[in-house]
């Protein structure tokens, strides 16, 4: 994927000059080429396909009528993942007024970085045991578990390929914070893999 | 090797996985792998895990869903001809 941060080539620069004109084949265009992207992170952060379907919405309606004051110094995609971000978490605050301010918290820097406890090298399952829709589920319901300010990073860094200097702006972050979230949100993730894969390698364990 | 190194290298292990740790951390980072089986295991499940997640195809937008962000309230204006 090409950095987002440069917002550069001609082909976005004149879909950016058309929605500023208000053309409506340019909204339509912005829907095909922005909606899956959007929808993935609205999705990873919301509770269910409803909630996820209007943080798009609004994340779109809100970007057409603020275009005008689009200034370009991010990519287009990584506006939009900024405005989706904000739409996600005012609702998830609206919803759940305490989860979601407090757990920042010591996020940052390496202090205090979880040990790693699962050891057990699961690397060597069979290819089929990481291919099944089992293991996708597992994945897909990790990060859904993951702590809301590591989980965004992750998902804009890892799954949606922006690089750190686009996360970082979009989430309104230093590149550093971007940097420690990712790599805990990583070591978060092999622990609770791990659990999963350790025992699918070792189903008579536990007699 | 002390745990203690484990948890000194522990920070550096994204920068070595994306290639962005300098050559001597690097062969700091390699040094202490030759030795300690445990960093072997993290780092070799975090290599995995982070490749599963590239390949992960993600949540679809589902049809009907695209259908409808071209009809809801307000939308008009900006999709419709
Ligand atoms: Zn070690």
């Amino acid at each position: 994927m090409d950095d987002p941060l440069i917002a550069e080539t001609s082909d976005e620069r004149a879909l950016i000059a058309r929605l500023q004109a208000g053309d409506k084949a340019a909204c339509a265009e912005c829907v095909e080429l922005h909606a899956p992207g959007l929808y993935r992170l609205a999705r990873r952060m919301m509770r269910d396909e409803a909630e996820a379907e209007d943080v798009v919405q609004e994340t779109l309606l809100s970007a057409f009528k603020s275009i005008a004051h689009f200034e370009g110094r991010s990519g287009l995609r990584t506006w939009l993942y900024r405005i989706a971000y904000n739409a996600a978490l005012m609702r998830l605050r609206r919803s759940r007024p305490d989860s979601v301010s407090v757990e920042g918290a010591g996020l940052d820097g390496d202090a205090g970085l979880p040990v790693p406890r699962q050891m057990f090298d699961w690397c060597c399952l069979p290819e089929s045991d990481f291919d099944s829709r089992e293991a996708r589920d597992q994945l897909e319901a990790a990060v859904q578990a993951l702590p809301e300010k590591l989980k965004v990073v992750f998902v804009l860094r890892e799954l949606e390929g922006l690089s750190t200097e686009a996360a970082a702006e979009a989430l309104g972050l230093s590149p550093e914070a971007v940097k420690t979230r990712l790599h805990r949100a990583r070591l978060w993730l092999r622990e609770r893999l791990a659990a999963y894969f350790t025992e699918l390698a070792q189903p008579a364990a536990e007699d | 090797m002390e745990p203690h190194d484990c948890r000194h290298l522990l920070g550096d292990l994204s920068d070595y996985l994306d290639g962005q740790a300098s050559a001597m951390l690097c062969a700091e980072i390699e040094r202490h792998l030759e030795d300690c089986a445990n960093c072997r295991v993290v780092i070799d499940t975090l290599r995995q895990t982070i490749r599963l997640y590239r390949d992960l195809p993600g949540p679809l937008l589902p049809p009907a869903a695209r259908e409808r962000l071209y009809h809801f309230p307000d939308s008009g204006q900006f999709l419709r001809p």
